[in-house]
């Protein structure tokens, strides 16, 4: 049989074919004959044939059959075979086969072998791939080759019994003692692959990391004899002697210094050198840079050596090179907490990356500017990040919007601005905006009552704008592709029902036109009805957006005054919508119009201040709420108890025992009210008054602009009382229960006044035993009108949970005839199916 | 764990035939081919050395168009793999002279030999060019003599 191809005359005819076909027939036929020679157990040239053999398998073809002739060839004398064998084994065999198990004897042997070159390719060869087994069964010769004097060997026996210790940890101990004494050595392959021993063994090991602390002084010796020693040409890389052995002992340094306040002070004067001396103008300068600043921010270091290295980070992000920027922004991303001041230092750097061509640049821009927001800072950042979510990728622009949002909310320097800010989001990243901050931001357009005019109006503003632009593309779009079109589609949901909810609940401040702004909105009713019913047309509208639209238009018919008519059309339509949502409101809201007209006006009227129960337990101080209208009728009295001093009835915490709250009138000492409930048999006071305490969730729930939870189809009508009668003044409850929650009563009141003079200033105040929570709504006024000729409503909501018999007992404060007044009822009547 | 180990090293060219695989995780035959397939794919094109997000890759554009790609575990220092990655490179150069990628295709078991005089488990085993040319050099001796 004629000698077997040699392997570069192979290589030479498979690159002549000229396609995979042709590549493939020479393979097949070489293989055949490979295979015929395996079969015959030719040694001689099984060497070249393995060769081949890995070179096909390179190329992607099978070669399985070749992996006994490894084994041959590594149990072979001739280090040829040897070299060859073992980088077969290395190719073709993996852990995961028994047969890989074959080579333990071999590589024995060979480790001893008194040849260090051969002893050199069974180390490499079981520390690349040696299995758990295998390992077990080599440690200890591994060991022995640890302290040999050949450094050759003493290198790779290192790294040798770092593969060990990785599979099997348990074997780290044996390894120890000779582990101590490499760093001895004055042969750098041999440190560097300690210091790699020694950094394994400490992370896995507690211990054996308190052991080795004691090795920093001999590793700040070696790294400052580095640094000092002159020009090495066989260490030297671009000027800098041996940077692998200088970041290796580094990152050790960074381990044995995390956490210890001596060891971090023992090296602390190195890392200063070597932060402060080493060349910045290449790569290799600032690898080793860059390990600096990770150990200098673990370890326990002094400050100045903390601002030491956020400003080499700052340098890093000047440089040309991308990868230098980028590992310096996530490195400063880390760092930006525990060294905020040094990092705001270079703000303006960072800031300028959000213009990086580089999208993973941009990115950790990005979040590092919203770390690094503050409140002196924010306006200016703030505008900053507002013209990168115009300019960003889509990818981006969500999360962009949210950080924008969350750094708003800490640090507005004022509301006006905060709203500004949240409307600009909204009108540029609209549709980007996350689901969740719809009510967040109406929660804080709510509780910023002072602007709720100049924010109706930009916001309706807006949306006049969206919708022609919106209408300007569907022109444009109807005649392009679908894919482009799917583009301008994308209506921008959060604008649209943030503006929704705000043009329900201020739409009388739209029309009064009426603020500080430069040019306020002229507006009709008919204007802003066009307006929301076509929000509720458009089919790009989603289904809670139409939801926010009717309602705003229900809530209109207690603010508007000429087109009620229009707004019970467009209601009653929708009582037939496919949307079943849709559906259901528009019926209850038909019905509220029908049978229940005279609670219109106190349902709908304006939100209260609303706590935030967020995720991360921001709670909104109560302002004095948004009771514009009664407070501003009002002449002056004593301050209104809406303020905080009210106990918190609704505090799910336990209740605040302080102070009742002051009455309204001059004329009630603050004992009064503990007075007021003697005889209650309560022992604390549980006082409901004519404001707006936090309000708690549940309540929050049935309150939310879904009336349909007032409305209670399932149970029977209960009968309403009458609660006070008394010198012309009369009060009746009528009562709902809710449908979400059993044991919530709805009582509306009703104060009428038959006398001849009016009656103003008025107040009612309610305390009910303590198992039940009260919670009092805005009266609709503060006047009862002479004759019957109007009346005050007033909704009440009461929270039963032990299903007690409701009593409640009642103060009321007004004047009349220009006398003030105080009296109080008792309430005993309530119907069993008000409470039951 | 934070072990700084290079998971694995390729060459290939840029028409995506692969030169060199040096592994130092375990995987089997089947996943690596699909490593180097995706791999292949995602840096064929990138004509700049690069830090790519897939588990942090680095990625260098030897003159002789070859790519070298190395998979670093991520709490590892990126550019000091490039410098590891460029000391190949220069032991591949001075050993060849002036290496080309038809160097690498006919001497691939070369190639491999001198990584593995350079790098072991994916760390580095000697850090002086020296050393490492002398042992390629001894160990070439020792083949021819011992046949």
């Amino acid at each position: 049989m004629p000698a077997p191809i040699r392997l570069r005359e192979l290589i030479r005819t498979i690159r002549t074919a000229r396609t995979q076909a042709e590549e493939r027939a020479i393979i097949q036929k070489e293989c055949a004959l490979i295979r015929s020679a395996f079969r015959e157990e030719d040694s001689t040239f099984r060497c070249r044939n393995v060769a081949k053999l890995l070179y096909m398998h390179m190329l992607g073809y099978p070669a399985h059959f070749g992996q006994l002739e490894c084994l041959k060839l590594i149990a072979s004398q001739r280090f040829t075979d040897k070299r060859i064998g073992y980088l077969g084994a290395m190719l073709l065999l993996d852990e995961r086969q028994d047969v890989h198990l074959l080579m333990t004897n071999c590589i024995k042997n060979d480790l001893n072998h008194n040849t260090q070159y051969v002893q050199g390719l069974a180390l490499c060869t079981l520390g690349s791939m040696g299995s758990a087994e295998m390992c077990r069964d080599l440690a200890g010769e591994v060991e022995r080759l640890l302290k040999s004097s050949n450094s050759y060997i003493r290198k790779k026996a290192a790294l040798c019994a770092v593969h060990i210790i990785r599979k099997v940890p348990e074997l780290m101990e044996m390894f120890l003692p000779a582990t101590r004494n490499l760093l001895g050595e004055k042969n750098h392959g041999v440190l560097h692959t300690a210091a790699v021993l020694i950094t394994d063994m400490c992370e896995r090991s507690p211990d054996t990391l308190s052991h080795f602390r004691k090795l920093v002084p001999q590793l700040v010796r070696i790294l400052k004899n580095l640094i000092m020693s002159g020009y090495s040409p066989e260490h030297d890389v671009s000027g800098i002697s041996d940077p692998f052995l200088q970041v290796r002992i580094l990152r050790l340094l960074r381990i044995l210094g995390k956490n210890d306040d001596e060891a971090s002070e023992a090296m602390n004067d190195i890392l200063a050198q070597v932060a402060t001396n080493t060349e910045t103008s290449k790569n290799v300068g600032n690898a080793i840079l860059y390990e600096t600043v990770l150990t200098i921010m673990d370890i326990k270091s002094e400050s100045g050596l903390r601002v030491l290295a956020v400003n080499i980070l700052g340098r890093f992000l000047l440089n040309n090179d991308k990868n230098i920027r980028y590992v310096a922004l996530t490195s400063l991303l880390k760092t930006v907490q525990t060294d905020h001041n040094a990092v705001q230092r270079h703000r303006s750097t960072i800031v300028d990356c959000l213009k990086d061509a580089d999208v993973s640049i941009k990115r950790r821009a990005m979040e590092l500017s919203f770390a690094l927001v503050n409140a002196s800072n924010v306006r200016g950042m703030m505008k900053e990040l507002l013209h990168f979510l115009d300019s960003c990728e889509v990818e981006f622009k969500s999360d962009c919007a949210s950080g924008i949002f969350l750094a708003a909310e800490k640090y507005a320097p004022t509301k006006r601005w905060h709203i500004d800010t949240m409307m600009r989001v909204l009108t540029t990243a609209g549709s980007y905006v996350r689901d969740e901050t719809v009510p967040n931001l109406i929660l804080l357009i709510t509780n910023t009552s002072q602007l709720h005019c100049y924010t109706v109006q930009r916001l309706f503003k807006a949306i006049q704008e969206d919708i022609s632009q919106r209408q300007a593309e569907q022109d444009v779009s109807e005649a392009e592709e679908p894919a482009q079109r799917r583009e301008h589609d994308s209506i921008k949901q959060p604008l649209v029902q943030v503006s929704a909810w705000c043009v329900g609940e201020y739409g009388d401040l739209l029309l009064s036109g009426s603020c500080d702004e430069d040019e306020p909105l002229q507006v009709t009713e008919e204007e802003v009805l066009d307006v929301l019913e076509s929000m509720l047309q458009s089919n790009m509208s989603s289904s809670i957006t139409r939801g926010y639209a009717l309602t705003a238009l229900m809530k209109l018919s207690t603010r508007f005054g000429s087109t009620v008519d229009r707004i019970k059309r467009v209601v009653s339509i929708y009582g037939s919508s496919i949307d079943v949502e849709l559906q259901q409101r528009a019926v209850e809201y038909n019905a509220l119009f029908k049978k229940f007209d005279h609670m219109r006006p106190a349902l709908l009227e304006r939100m209260p201040i609303m706590e935030k129960s967020s995720s991360n337990g921001l709670t909104e101080v109560a302002e004095t709420n948004g009771e514009a209208e009664p407070i501003e009728r009002a002449p002056v009295a004593a301050p209104t108890p809406s303020t905080n001093e009210v106990s918190d009835l609704l505090d799910l915490l336990g209740g605040n025992e302080d102070a009742p709250s002051q009455p309204r009138g001059p004329s009630a000492p603050a004992g009064d009210l503990l007075t007021l409930l003697d005889g209650l048999d309560i022992q604390a006071p549980v006082l409901g008054t004519a404001s707006t305490p936090q309000p708690q969730t549940f309540l929050l729930d049935s309150l939310a602009s879904i009336p349909s939870d007032a409305f209670n189809n399932a149970h029977p009508a209960i009968p309403p009382i009458v609660a006070y009668e008394k010198g012309g003044l009369r009060i009746d409850f009528s009562f709902e229960r809710s449908n979400t929650n059993p044991n919530v009563t709805v009582i509306t009141l009703h104060a009428s006044n038959s006398t001849d003079a009016d009656v103003s200033d008025f107040v009612f105040q309610a305390a009910v035993p303590k198992t039940f929570q009260l919670q009092l709504l805005s009266p609709s006024s503060n006047m009862v009108p002479a004759k019957n000729s109007g009346g005050i409503s007033q909704v009440i909501k009461v929270l039963n949970p032990q299903k007690q018999q409701l009593r409640m007992r009642l103060r009321l404060t007004y004047t009349h005839r220009g006398t003030s007044m105080q009296e109080i009822g008792e309430v005993n009547n309530f119907p069993p199916q008000s409470w039951q | 764990m934070g072990w700084t180990i290079m998971r694995f090293m390729l060459l290939f060219s840029r028409q995506g035939k692969l030169r060199l695989q040096k592994w130092s995780v375990a995987l089997s035959e089947k996943d690596r081919r699909k490593v180097v397939k995706e791999l292949v794919s995602l840096t064929r094109h990138i004509l700049s050395c690069k830090v790519l997000p897939w588990q942090t890759l680095i990625l260098n554009y030897l003159y002789a168009s070859l790519y070298f790609c190395c998979a670093v575990e991520s709490p590892d220092n990126e550019l000091l793999t490039l410098e590891i990655i460029h000391r190949y490179v220069e032991l591949l150069d001075k050993y060849f002279g002036s290496v080309c990628e038809l160097d690498i295709i006919f001497n691939f078991e070369k190639a491999y030999f001198i990584l593995d005089e350079f790098l072991l488990g994916g760390e580095v085993q000697e850090t002086s060019k020296k050393d490492v040319l002398k042992a390629i050099e001894e160990s070439d001796l020792l083949q021819e003599v011992s046949g």
